[in-house]
């Protein structure tokens, strides 16, 4: 996509924006210009600034300093159309869609005056049927926004911002939710789109994607831009040091004797929950000394999967053992007392209580047993001094164990939680994203203890969307795709792109599926 | 006279009609405000304040229409202070709605006696008569029993459609609608949630207070103590069996307020003089709480219903 | 408009705002008084003195504090766990019934016994008076708010049906009205010739209890966790139905023993209006209280404080009785904004 960029006009400018929330500067007097025809990657780690700089485009907050130019003209800051009116459309990496309205419905939502006695919905239809072949995004216009796929609901993201006569698309982290095979799509969708004029950001962490889509590179951390370069002109190493600051080693991951199978799931099968496939017949073998990397595009079964290992729903259908027992009762309890230490996807929503002080928060799977309580009364000094055990042993960083749980930040509670399921010595460890949203610091840390856990014994399920971090640390690699699970596959058998093809839902062909 | 009788007869229909009416108005307005996403607890209240507001506008002189303005303006009135404390402050909408249902009760009670001091019996005003349709209300028991009524139980069925077209067929309906289903799809968008979810909500107050007009203008005509009596508690329970939708939720009514005629009629039966005339008042509440169980595992209640929008959360 | 956390809410906040709250609760009476002609510091005045100005004011308080210390720990209990009871009108008359029922003579034990048995027995009621919703809640998913106050309806309906029927007092000539509680069924009063009965004691004392509970039980801290995030409290395998269940009964428990205390206490007998909303009052009461407790037992004498000095000024100067229970409900609705308040700071744009 390289070539003209350079002699192009300037579409965006963005001119020492700088933005503070108390003592944290998310900006730092950031500048740089984004050019007609040309792709531009915004990298980053999670907490670089690149959300806030975002925002400030489109009049979400305001800038202390600095100024935001679209096609030469100042936009007036804090007023969220105004962005959208100048040509930027935005794809967001939360979807932001009404699920009971059609796609035709959400794409014409606010493109009218809101006191319009109606809307011409034909009019609107050839329009979008226009766009969708103009730019290969599939979708049909009347169908339910909460029917569709995620990358189905990504193609009305940007159908949306098309609709609106966007000719500057800006696309956050949007390869997060999809197969490598929809990847490819969207890539092509934005190649149609640079060559019809259109400018567009792409903001990522993922280097393979930076170096296939952008023509430039902007890379920010804590705040500052460190770098902007030709994409051509650099590589991924270089890319990723100047990301995080320091050159990162993957982690060292020796050879552990490989033990019993600690849990085993035997054609287990559950129940779709609502969009959510369920599991079908899924066959797993968790071994200690073992990590068991689940890769697949977020939302494929693998809620289910945890849940069913954690306790939190029994099969349908099928068995799970423990230790090659089938266990009485199956609760979060039951599993608890069992020896599996839960580290779940949300720290904010499952994982902890976030007005519950750090000691409340400590025994929060714990607190019904001794020493915690007795006969139904707590003993908040054997809670506190096991709260303080877990402070310093899992260098977590606060006030003290009377702070409440909401104050931390996101590394320091995923502490909390790990030291609080490991402090019991489990052997079997269902960890599903466990270094979502982390820094460099914390995500390192939570690996090490992962790979401490095999170290000594125990038997560890990795999930995670990120297909590198999966590669890195799994002795054992399952692929989940709309709740159906492949077989396993070692260490260094299977390339990415072989993945990728089970990512998309083929090669699941002994079960009831398609025999792709 | 036995139940098919009644059931048949014309004046049972116009009875069922005529209590419907205002459940329509308030159940509508209920309707409008958490399909923008606020669950709207002050219904009761703002009931009593329409009540009272159009009856005292009549009772000092002003025209029935008058009445309906200033009633439906009492009821905004509270619908905004509603909103201002749910919407941009995002307080609980439970606590938020209790309030206003006490202060809006209180105030309206406060305002009764200090007008009228000494009344032990209510007084009445003049109230909107029925207006039978040409032609229409000649038809056999269809024309007395739909085309006899009061102007403002027209208006009630009129804005069924009205609400209905404006829910699903105007950029207004679906910016309010996405408004309780994706808060941010709105934001996204380049309009205001706050807005239109302020606009909604006052907007549905108004319509409550229709409702309690129409019980002081149209049904009993004067005003008394506790006259709204859980009434629009009844509506929360219509919406939902109504599946947040305006005709589902106008057939809901209808088919309560035939319920609820038909308990008054069994009463003067043989039946009706056996057994103690508050089992048949605690039909209606009964009832409605057998449709919310009955209705709340297939709802499709709106996604965002709830829950505060505070834009640029971090 | 956006709403920022505050980090460490200064003392100005945390006490500044709440203050400023019941200062315009003030301020906002006072104007109602003088729009009903009457000069705004005498009514003040007199609603303080009516209140807490004579032994005998202090006295009434205290008796109209006690059903408002019961339904505001009740829904305090309740919406600690997040369970929405509205209903604790409902469960009050419940506690009501089943004491006017068996304290009228149908059992004839000493009062050692037979007061602790009533007392259960209402409890047991109002229980099941709360059960029901939960149950549909839980089961069916049915939101709790709306059948807790369709609920309030049904049972007061069906008091009036026991009060025209079995409950009749024959020597009532013809009011709705239960026979008098035999004196075995009574509760004495706590100082001989002052009247003010156990009831206030039971009341002091289950705020005590209850505050035990929620701070150092495991059940307490699994109700507190199930209120402040149930999909963590789930996850974590707080057993989140059985917690609700278990709130149920004891919010409706305790409101029971409202209905219990005033019939066996205060009254003596049963009517239809032994309760003015005394269920609805207790949600301003537990609100005012931030749940707490103790804060129900201070919230109680001040919200009952408001209703007697409004009585007794209303009776002197004739402005309406309703201006407490409108103070009443713009101190909560101010309340929980200043609440609100402290802890988020408001940033414009």
């Amino acid at each position: 996509m390289a070539g003209t960029a350079h002699k192009a006009p300037v579409v965006l400018r963005l001119d020492r924006i700088t933005k503070t929330f108390g003592a944290l500067t998310a900006n730092d007097a950031i500048s740089f210009d984004l050019r007609e025809g040309e792709v531009i990657a915004l990298l980053g780690e999670n907490g670089a600034g690149k959300t806030t700089l975002m925002n400030i485009l489109f009049g979400q907050y305001t800038a202390d300093s600095g100024s935001v130019a679209v096609f030469g003209k100042t936009l007036p800051p804090g007023n969220p159309r105004a962005a959208l009116t100048a040509g930027v459309g935005m794809v967001h990496q939360h979807f932001t869609l009404a699920d009971n309205m059609t796609v035709l419905e959400n794409i014409v939502l606010g493109t009218q005056p809101l006191w319009k006695a109606g809307f011409n919905r034909a009019g609107a239809r050839q329009r979008i049927l226009e766009l969708v072949g103009a730019y290969g995004l599939s979708v049909d216009p009347d169908a339910l926004v909460g029917s569709l796929t995620v990358g189905e609901r990504q193609r009305v993201e940007i159908l949306k911002a098309l609709y609106r006569d966007a000719r500057i698309l800006i696309l956050d982290e949007p390869t997060a939710v999809l197969t490598p095979q929809e990847t490819d799509d969207l890539f092509a969708t934005l190649r149609k789109a640079v060559a019809l004029g259109l400018s567009v950001i792409f903001i990522s962490h993922k280097l393979h994607e930076v170096m296939a889509v952008s023509d430039r590179v902007v890379v920010l951390r804590h705040g500052r831009l460190v770098a902007e370069t030709e994409t051509a002109a650099t590589d991924k190493y270089t890319l990723a040091e100047l990301m995080v600051g320091a050159r990162i080693d993957p982690p060292a991951v020796q050879a552990a004797p490989v033990g019993r199978v600690l849990i085993e799931l035997e054609n287990v099968s559950t129940p779709d929950r609502g969009a959510a496939p369920g599991l079908k017949s899924v066959h797993l073998k968790i071994r200690g000394g073992q990590i068991v990397g689940l890769a697949g595009v977020s939302g494929n079964g693998q809620a289910a999967l945890f849940d069913v290992l954690g306790g939190l729903i029994t099969p349908a259908r099928g068995v799970l053992r423990r230790d090659g027992a089938v266990p009485g009762r199956w609760s979060p309890r039951a599993a608890v007392a069992g020896g599996i230490a839960r580290i779940p996807e949300d720290r904010h929503k499952t994982g902890t209580i976030p007005d519950f002080n750090l000691t409340e928060n400590a025994v929060l799977e714990l607190y019904g047993q001794p020493p915690f309580s007795r006969r139904g009364w707590l003993n908040r000094g054997a809670a506190r001094a096991f709260a303080r055990r877990i402070i310093d042993a899992y260098d977590v960083r606060c006030p003290g164990p009377e702070t409440r749980i909401r104050l931390l930040s996101g590394g320091n509670m995923q502490k909390l939680i790990l030291g609080r399921v490991l402090e019991t010595v489990p052997d079997v460890i269902l960890a599903n994203q466990p270094v979502r949203g982390l820094d460099i610091g914390a995500l390192t840390y939570v690996h090490e203890q992962l790979l401490a856990a095999r170290g000594r014994g125990a038997g560890v399920l990795l999930i995670s969307e990120d297909l590198d971090e999966i590669m890195a640390l799994s002795d054992v690699i399952h692929v989940i795709s709309e709740g159906r699970l492949s077989p396993g596959f070692e260490r260094g058998s299977k390339t990415t792109a072989e993945l990728g093809v089970w990512l998309a839902g083929h090669g699941f062909g002994e079960g009831d599926s398609d025999a792709a | 006279m036995d139940i098919v009788d009644i059931l048949l007869s014309a004046s049972f229909w116009a009875a069922a009609i005529r209590i419907a009416s205002p459940l329509i108005f308030a159940a509508l307005g209920e309707l409008i405000c958490e399909r923008a996403g606020v669950l709207n607890l002050g219904i009761e209240g703002i009931m009593v304040v329409g009540a009272f507001a159009g009856w005292m506008t009549v009772y000092s002189g002003g025209g029935l229409w008058a009445g309906v303005g200033v009633a439906m303006l009492a009821g905004m009135l509270f619908g905004l202070l509603h909103a201002v404390l749910t919407v941009p402050f995002g307080l609980s909408q439970h606590v938020v709605g209790l309030g206003i249902t006490m202060l809006a009760t209180a105030l309206t009670y406060f305002s009764y006696r200090l007008a009228l001091p000494e009344v032990t019996s209510p007084p009445k005003i003049e109230a909107f008569q029925p207006l039978p349709v040409p032609v229409l209300s000649d038809i056999p028991v269809l024309g007395p029993a739909v085309f006899s009524q009061t102007p403002l139980t027209y208006l009630a069925f009129g804005l069924v459609i009205a609400v209905s077209v404006i829910l699903y067929r105007t950029p207004l309906g679906l910016a309010l609608r996405a408004a309780g289903e994706n808060p941010a799809a709105v934001a996204a968008q380049g309009l205001s949630v706050g807005a239109i979810r302020i606009g909604a909500v006052m907007a549905g107050s108004g319509l409550m207070a229709l409702g309690g007009a129409f019980l002081t203008m149209s049904a009993f005509n004067s005003f008394f103590f506790e006259m709204v009596n859980g009434r629009g508690w009844i509506c929360i329970a219509l919406v939902v069996f109504g599946s947040w939708r305006p005709g589902k939720t106008l057939i809901g009514a209808i088919l309560f307020a035939a319920f609820d005629a038909l308990q008054v009629r069994v009463q003067q039966t043989p039946l009706g003089a056996d057994l103690p005339y508050q089992i048949f008042l605690m039909m209606p509440y009964l009832l409605s709480i057998l449709a919310l169980v009955v209705m709340s595992r297939r709802a499709q209640v709106p996604a965002a219903l709830m829950v505060p929008f505070n834009k640029g959360e971090r | 408009m956006r709403l920022e956390p505050v980090a460490q809410p200064t003392l100005i906040r945390t006490i500044g705002l709440p203050a400023l709250a019941l200062a315009a609760t003030v301020a906002i009476a006072s104007l109602l008084a003088m729009v009903a002609g009457a000069p705004p510091l005498s009514v003040l005045g007199l609603i303080l003195q009516g209140a807490f100005g004579s032994k005998f004011a202090l006295l009434e308080t205290l008796n109209r504090a006690t059903p408002l210390i019961f339904t505001g720990l009740a829904v305090a209990v309740a919406f600690r766990a997040r369970l929405w009871n509205i209903g604790a009108e409902a469960q009050l008359y419940a506690g009501a019934v089943v004491t006017a029922t068996l304290g009228t003579g149908a059992l004839a034990w000493p009062s050692g016994l037979l007061l602790p048995s009533i007392a259960s027995a209402a409890m047991l009621a109002g229980a099941i008076v709360l059960l029901v919703p939960t149950v549909l809640k839980t089961r069916f998913g049915v939101d709790e708010v709306v059948t807790t106050l369709l609920l309030n309806f049904v049972v007061l309906l069906w008091v009036s049906m026991l009060l025209e029927g079995p409950l009749k007092d024959p020597m009532g000539m013809g009011w709705p009205k239960s026979a008098r509680l035999i004196p075995e069924a009574r509760l004495p009063r706590i100082v001989e010739g002052l009247r003010l009965h156990w009831g206030f004691g039971l009341a002091l004392i289950a705020a005590a209890v209850i505050w035990l509970v929620q701070a150092r039980t495991t059940l307490g801290y699994e109700m507190r966790a199930v209120g402040l995030n149930r999909a963590a409290a789930k996850f974590a395998g707080i057993p989140v139905g059985p917690v609700l269940i278990k709130t149920a009964l004891l919010s409706g428990g305790l409101a029971a023993l409202a209905g219990f205390s005033e019939v066996a206490g205060l009254k003596g007998s049963l009517t239809l209006d032994i309760s003015p909303g005394f269920g609805y009052t207790g949600i301003i009461v537990a609100m005012l209280a931030l749940l707490n407790p103790f804060g129900v037992v201070v919230a109680a004498l001040f919200v009952a404080g408001v209703f007697v000095g409004a009585d007794s000024m209303s009776r002197a100067v004739g402005v309406p009785t309703y201006l407490a229970d409108i103070m009443l409900a713009t101190a909560l609705l101010l309340m929980v904004l200043a609440l609100m308040l402290t802890r988020f700071r408001v940033r414009w744009a």
